[in-house]
Formats: C-alpha cells, structure tokens, sequence
C-alpha cells in the first residue's frame, strides 16, 4: 500500500471524472493511490454515495484520502459517503474546495511528493484564492 | 413509540407514491432554478424505498425510519438524497418512547438541525428547510385542527419560497434569477407532508 495521500475526483458526469483522473495519472504516475466515480446510481448524471464509498476504499492510504468535487450534490454526497466509514478511516478522508479538474492535479502532484493529507488539501483549496 | 405495521406500511407507501407520481412537476420546478434533476432522484430514491417495504413496514418504527433514510442516501443521486436521509435517519433516532407532541416535536426538531448540519443551511436560503422549520413550530403548538393547520403551514411555506433568492444550492447559482420560482425541495417537502396527513386524516375517521 502506497505511502502517500489518495486522491478521488467525484463528478456527476463518468467522463468528466475519468477524464480529470487520467489527467492526474500522467502526472503523478502509480505513485499517488486514485480512484474516480461519476454518474447516479443507475445511471444518468449525478453522483452516488456506494460509488463514493468504493472509491474511497480503492484509493485508500494510511496517510488519509482527498475528495475532489465537481458541484453541490457531488460534495453533500461525499460528505455523507465519509460518515458511513468505519470509524477508524473516517477522520482521514476530506473534501476539497477547489475546481475538480485543476484541484486534483494539484492535490495529485502534492501527494505525490509525500506530503500529508492537510497538506494536501491546502495545496489544492489554494487555487481558490488565487 | 411504536406504529401498527398496517399504518407504517400505508404511510411509506403513500409517501412514495406522492413524491412518484409527482415526479415531473418536481423535475420542470428544478429545471427552472437547478439542473432538473430533482424529481428523477427523488423517484429513483423513493421506488428504492419501495421495493424494500415488505421488510420496512414491519421493522420498529425507529428502524424503519433509518432504513428510509439509508435508501434514499444511497439511491437518490443528488444532494437531495443526504438531506432527506439525514432527515429520516435523525428523526427515527430521535424518536420518543411514548408518542407525545411533545416527544414528536422535539424528535422533528433534532431531525431538522441535522438536515441543517448536513447542508450547512438555514432558513432564508430558498431550501427544504423553508417548509420544515415553520411546520415544526406548529406542530409544537399543537391544539385543535392540527392536521388542517400544518397542511397549510407547508403550503402557505412552499409558496413563500417563490420570491426568495436562494443562496444554497446550485439555484444559488442564478442569483436574483432564482427569485420567482417554486424552490423544488420546499414543494418535495410540502408533497411529503401532505401525504403523510392525509393517511393520519384517514386513519383518524376509520
């Protein structure tokens, strides 16, 4: 199991999600443990909190998950998603505040590097301020 | 507090079958201040709650709750499905043991803080909440013709969204341009409500 910080990008469209994600594969290559989902559960556009979980799982780092979002439901669902964890891997997970697409590079590229998931997050909300 | 199993299952059943059979109307609602999508979701989430009733209506009514609440968590799509779980979910935890105004009010009032929490909302911002927190107040004033007061509380608060601008939510998006239409999570809240009285009022003349 990687060492360094997972990344998951949420979007409510499958190809949005896959597309962000592929972005961060070249950059960061198999070092950084990433996962996408996107779509309603059944389909259509939208996002789906099982989904949510499975991804988390599969990009799972002892240093802790960041969450990327595209927009409002992608982020309440993420956030429910985290409550469902079990307790342990609950308080290592966190959504980002950043564009889904340019925060996942970043926080991609920061994990990459080693550096824990706070880190992570700043790296990532500081396209925000910018 | 306990429900009958016969009057659990009429009451999830009707619930469903509102939100269902009113699923365009959501859907043309959000489609003027959000992505459209609202009504699909909560159908997708309520025919889940469907298929589940044979094992839901008979489940204390605390369970049964939790257990509307999760499916629409996991089937809604949207952030409709978080906020009416949560409400669900936190209503049936804080159920009382015996059935009082009182304990059911306060039940109610916990469940909405939780929706609040859960959508780091308020009243004001154009939302579900807008039905839920004036339908809380009467229904901890009680007294006569209850029913018939908070079946106009919800429509008298869904209507009262029209003018509002909606800082929550992707409506929040169009700004001022939110102002003028329905917000449809208050009409989704208001068909809920309606429907749930009206299995009461039933119940109550039989």
């Amino acid at each position: 199991m990687s060492k360094n910080v997972g990344i998951v990008i949420v979007s409510h469209s499958p190809d949005v999600a896959k597309g962000a994600a592929d972005m961060v594969r070249q950059m960061v290559g198999d070092d950084v443990p990433l996962a996408w989902c996107g779509g309603a559960p059944g389909g259509g556009l939208g996002t789906s909190v099982e989904a949510i979980m499975t991804a988390i799982n599969a990009a799972w780092s002892e240093a802790g998950v960041a969450i990327l979002v595209d927009l409002g439901g992608a982020e309440t669902n993420s956030e429910m998603a985290i409550e469902l964890l079990p307790e342990e891997r609950r308080h290592r997970v966190v959504v980002c505040d950043a564009p889904v697409v340019e925060g996942a590079v970043m926080a991609g590229t920061e994990a990459s590097a080693g550096s824990p998931l706070e880190h992570v997050r700043r790296t990532a909300e500081e396209l925000r301020a910018a | 507090m306990t429900l009958e199993p016969a009057l659990q299952r009429k009451l999830i059943q009707a619930v469903a079958d509102q939100v269902i059979q009113h699923a365009d109307e959501l859907v043309a609602l959000d489609q003027a201040v959000g992505d459209g999508d609202h009504g699909l979701n909560m159908k997708r989430g309520f025919e889940a709650v469907l298929v589940d009733l044979d094992k839901t209506a008979v489940l204390p009514t605390t369970e049964a709750f939790k257990a509307v609440g999760m499916a629409l968590v996991m089937k809604v799509g949207g952030a409709s499905g978080p906020l009416y779980g949560t409400l669900f979910m936190a209503m049936g935890k804080a159920l009382p043991e015996q059935a009082t105004l009182a304990g059911i009010s306060d039940a109610f009032a916990a469940a909405i803080d939780a929706v609040k929490a859960r959508g780091k909302s308020d009243v004001g911002a154009k939302t579900m909440l807008d039905v839920l927190v004036p339908l809380s107040v009467v229904l901890r004033e009680g007294g006569p013709g209850l029913p018939s007061r908070l079946r106009a509380s919800a429509s008298a608060a869904a209507a009262a969204t029209v003018p509002m601008k909606a800082t929550r939510g992707r409506a929040s998006f169009l700004g001022e341009r939110s102002i003028g239409h329905m917000d449809p999570g208050a009409r989704s809240s208001e068909l809920i409500v309606h429907a749930i009285l009206e299995v009461l009022e039933q119940e109550e003349r039989a």
